[in-house]
């Protein structure tokens, strides 16, 4: 039986030190009774507890986070399989290999892209999360010397260590103990060697296995060996079977709460042609992978992955919305135009996005459309000409500006002769349908 | 601890619906299993990727694209053999000129052209409409009946046109799309509301309303899993049509399909990037479980192909 947080909350030290994260003991009741916490994170808990809360007070896929600082990226606490029955929480993590054998030039190349991946896409800072150093010679001074290569040059950027060989893990991961690196992968050969480096440096540890079942075995054996943070990778490389794998193991973790498979999932989408590796991606973004090895990480590719994630993540209950207010884009006078848009974080980006590339300083009024888009706020009534009038109205825009002139998007021209109407005085002009209409139209004003 | 595999116990089906005639004819549907879970179910077809082409050489189309399909734009004839040459399972046909916005074409112009586009290919054809709700009952009709014995596929019938453009794909023995605003009970209504007219259940592909990466994705994709658990796991029989997604038509206006390398450093290559836009959509809408999806690049529509052979095994 699931407990509540209330019920939940008893059992806590209900001193509010904080040091579990959350600012009450209360609050990380409630996430605990959400599944999205772990009992582990509260270092007062006492034995009683953690014995009566038991099962209850483990998420059923267990939150794993790499690196450290504002870097560090956390997966897993997952708790539906489909997102419009809540939503995916903790985005997945997109790692790019680099081989050992690709040391010196070809790896600062990398590590460049990796440091400059940061794209700004609807408000979010999005990028390559972390760096997955790969050994396939066993040259275990090649791999720690692209281990070092990766430290000095992308500082902060979480490492992910990919060898089957301890002795070749060891070396490299002389080089990030303290950073909490994921080490790939103890399997049933390696894994009391592997599991004793993940104790000793406090990594987490990825468990591969050939299938479901052997990977099942290998959980139990590891976890036996006292590591919990781990990773599972069973083996699947065709999309076919990521997405029959993922959703076994995703079902397994959540309905049944089968406690070998209750931990985030590794995918490598490495493939020759780059554009069947971003498909492949794609496919492990939807179905539940939480870490996703590529071998490059091309602009486009990862502009494309990037929003994918973006989309798959976002709460299907709330959309991405901005706060209303009229926002002064570049340095707008007080003759400056004003145009008028809805608050969908969406529609707010992408005209402001082109505002901005106009070069013309502007003003733009955000009204709030409880996150819908134009078009869609206007279909459903919340866009129309009497609310418009009265959001400008009551917005205090004309104390800011000398004029009266809104420019209203074009796929809405229709309510430019009721908004006359509504808002004596002002002139109402029709802008372009699309924003990237917008630099010309500004331009041609100006 | 063993693992028992978790195994869902689905009561529906998804219809089986043949397009075109021949030996180049198409089926899609037939899954009963949520999309490629073959631990639990059978996916006895594999989803259809169709090329679309227009009435007239598309002058809203990026250069992109428009480069992809080479010469070819400005004959719908030699446009729809290029489609079949380039590995189309399907062609889509959209009559984008007989809107009034654009040259107004009229009902037996278009009617012309898909008979001879028709003729011209072996492989099954989709007849659209330019999306006018008035002009495409006309326009679907003339089409429709110009085409008999092709069993082509005809679209698109929303809520407000659905009657006449269901008749005359009944009468000339064809198939229909029909088209709602993502929206699980609406898509359900008008499958309702054409079967109380006498419309075979069985001869619908329903379309969700597609968006692009970046751009409302997500609404298509989760309309789309609902409609597939309604299907399968609630066997509703309303809601066990196939179902297509009309890609190319949203991908191939966002500024990522667009924007020139100069203008976004950031974003990379275009040619690469405007790809990978389309390519990546059609990924998400074939694991959400679309049946057929239409598209406009040949290059992205190919790497779909090989993506959905690989998914079948
Ligand atoms: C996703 C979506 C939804 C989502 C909502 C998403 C959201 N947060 O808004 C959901 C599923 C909830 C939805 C619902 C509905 N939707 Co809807 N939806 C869409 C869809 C697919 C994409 C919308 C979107 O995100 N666009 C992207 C944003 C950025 O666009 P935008 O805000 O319009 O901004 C662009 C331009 O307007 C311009 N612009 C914006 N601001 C400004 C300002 C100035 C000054 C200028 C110059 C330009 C400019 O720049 C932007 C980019 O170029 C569109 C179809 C489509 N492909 O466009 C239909 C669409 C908007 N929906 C439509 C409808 C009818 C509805 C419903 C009424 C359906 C129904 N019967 O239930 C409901 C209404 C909602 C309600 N009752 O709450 C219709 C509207 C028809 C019309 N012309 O009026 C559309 C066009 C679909 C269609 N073809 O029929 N929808
Ligand atoms: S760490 Fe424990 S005692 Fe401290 S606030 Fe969190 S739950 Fe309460």
């Amino acid at each position: 039986m699931a407990l509540s947080g209330v019920e939940i909350f008893k059992h806590l030290p209900k001193t509010n030190c904080k040091k579990c994260g959350h600012p009450t003991c209360l609050a990380f009741a409630m996430k605990l009774a959400a599944k999205q916490a772990s009992l582990d994170a509260c270092p007062d808990a006492s034995e009683d507890a953690k014995k009566i809360l038991g099962e209850s007070a483990a998420p059923p896929i267990r939150g794993i986070t790499l690196g450290l600082g504002d870097k560090a990226v956390k997966v897993g606490e997952e708790i539906c399989l489909f997102r419009h029955d809540k939503k995916f929480f903790n985005p997945n993590v997109f790692a790019v290999a680099i081989k050992a054998s690709e040391a010196g030039d070809a790896a600062a190349k990398k590590i460049d892209a990796v440091k400059h991946s940061e794209i700004d896409r609807v408000g979010q800072k999005l990028r390559v999360d972390a760096i997955a150093v790969t050994d396939e010679g066993g040259d275990a001074a090649k791999f720690a010397s692209v281990v070092k290569q990766v430290v000095d040059g992308a500082p902060g950027v979480p490492i992910i260590l990919v060898s089957k060989i301890p002795a070749t893990i060891e070396a490299g991961i002389a080089h990030c103990a303290d950073k909490r690196p994921l080490i790939y992968a103890a399997t049933a050969e390696n894994a009391e060697a592997m599991a004793k480096i993940a104790k000793e440096k406090k990594a987490s540890l990825a468990i591969a296995a050939d299938g479901l079942d052997a990977l099942t075995a290998l959980s139990e054996k590891v976890k036996a060996l006292g590591v919990d943070d781990l990773v599972l990778d069973s083996g699947a490389r065709k999309v076919k079977d990521m997405i029959e794998h993922y959703t076994i193991i995703r079902r397994a973790a959540i309905k049944k709460n089968f406690k070998p498979l209750g931990y985030p999932i590794i995918a490598f989408a490495g493939r020759d042609n780059a554009v069947s590796e971003t498909m492949a991606a794609a496919i492990g973004t939807m179905k539940y992978a939480s870490i996703i090895i590529l071998n490059n990480v091309e602009k486009w590719k990862m502009l494309a992955l990037l929003s994918l994630r973006q989309n798959i993540y976002t709460d299907p209950q709330v959309p991405m919305q901005v706060a209303q207010n009229v926002y002064k884009v570049g340095d707008a006078k007080d003759t400056s135009p004003l145009m008028i848009t809805t608050n969908f974080s969406l529609s707010y980006f992408i005209v402001r996005g082109e505002v901005e590339n106009s070069k013309v300083p502007a003003w733009l009024a955000v009204m709030d459309n409880e996150g819908l888009s134009v078009l869609t706020a206007w279909a459903a009534g919340k866009f129309t000409a009497g609310k418009i009038a009265a959001f400008i109205t009551e917005s205090g825009v004309e104390k800011t500006i000398k004029h009266k002139e809104l420019i209203i998007p074009g796929y809405v021209a229709i309510l430019s002769g009721a908004l006359e109407e509504k808002l004596p005085g002002w002139k109402i002009t029709v802008g372009p349908r699309e924003a990237n209409g917008l630099p010309s139209f500004l331009k041609g004003r100006a | 601890m063993a693992l028992v595999i978790p195994k869902e116990s689905y009561s529906g089906k998804i219809y089986n619906v043949t397009l075109g005639t021949g030996a180049k004819a198409v089926t899609i549907g037939g899954a009963s299993a949520l999309p490629y879970l073959t631990f639990e179910g059978t996916f006895p077809n594999r989803p259809a990727v169709a090329l679309e082409v227009t009435d007239i050489a598309p002058d809203d189309w990026p250069e992109t694209v428009k480069k992809a399909v080479s010469g070819a734009a400005s004959n719908p004839v030699q446009w729809a053999k290029f489609c079949q040459q380039s590995g189309a399972d399907v062609v889509a046909l959209r009559l984008i000129g007989t809107h009034p916005d654009q040259q107004n074409k009229s009902a037996d112009e278009a009617a012309k052209i898909a008979a001879e586009v028709a003729a011209a290919i072996d492989i099954p054809l989709i007849i659209l409409g330019s999306g006018h709700v008035e002009k495409d009952t006309q326009v679907l009709q003339a089409a429709a009946a110009a085409t008999r014995g092709k069993n082509c596929t005809i679209g698109k019938a929303v809520e407000e046109n659905y009657k006449t453009i269901a008749a005359a794909a009944m009468a000339n023995d064809h198939k229909l799309i029909a088209m709602s605003q993502l929206d699980v009970n609406l898509a359900k209504q008008l499958n309702i509301l054409l079967s109380q007219m006498g419309f075979d259940k069985e001869r619908i592909i329903m379309d969700p309303m597609s968006s692009a990466l970046g751009y409302g994705l997500e609404y298509t994709y989760s309309v789309m899993e609902r409609i597939r658990q309604a299907a399968l796991l609630q066997n509703d029989p309303m809601m066990q049509t196939p179902v297509v997604c009309d890609i190319g038509a949203n991908v191939w206006k966002v500024k990522e399909t667009m924007a020139a390398d100069a203008e976004v450093p950031e974003w990379g290559g275009l040619e690469d990037r405007a790809l990978a836009w389309e390519a990546i959509t059609a990924s998400a809408m074939i694991t959400a479980g679309a049946d057929m999806l239409i598209m406009r690049h040949p290059g992205a529509a190919a790497k779909t192909k090989e993506l959905i052979a690989e998914l079948m095994g």
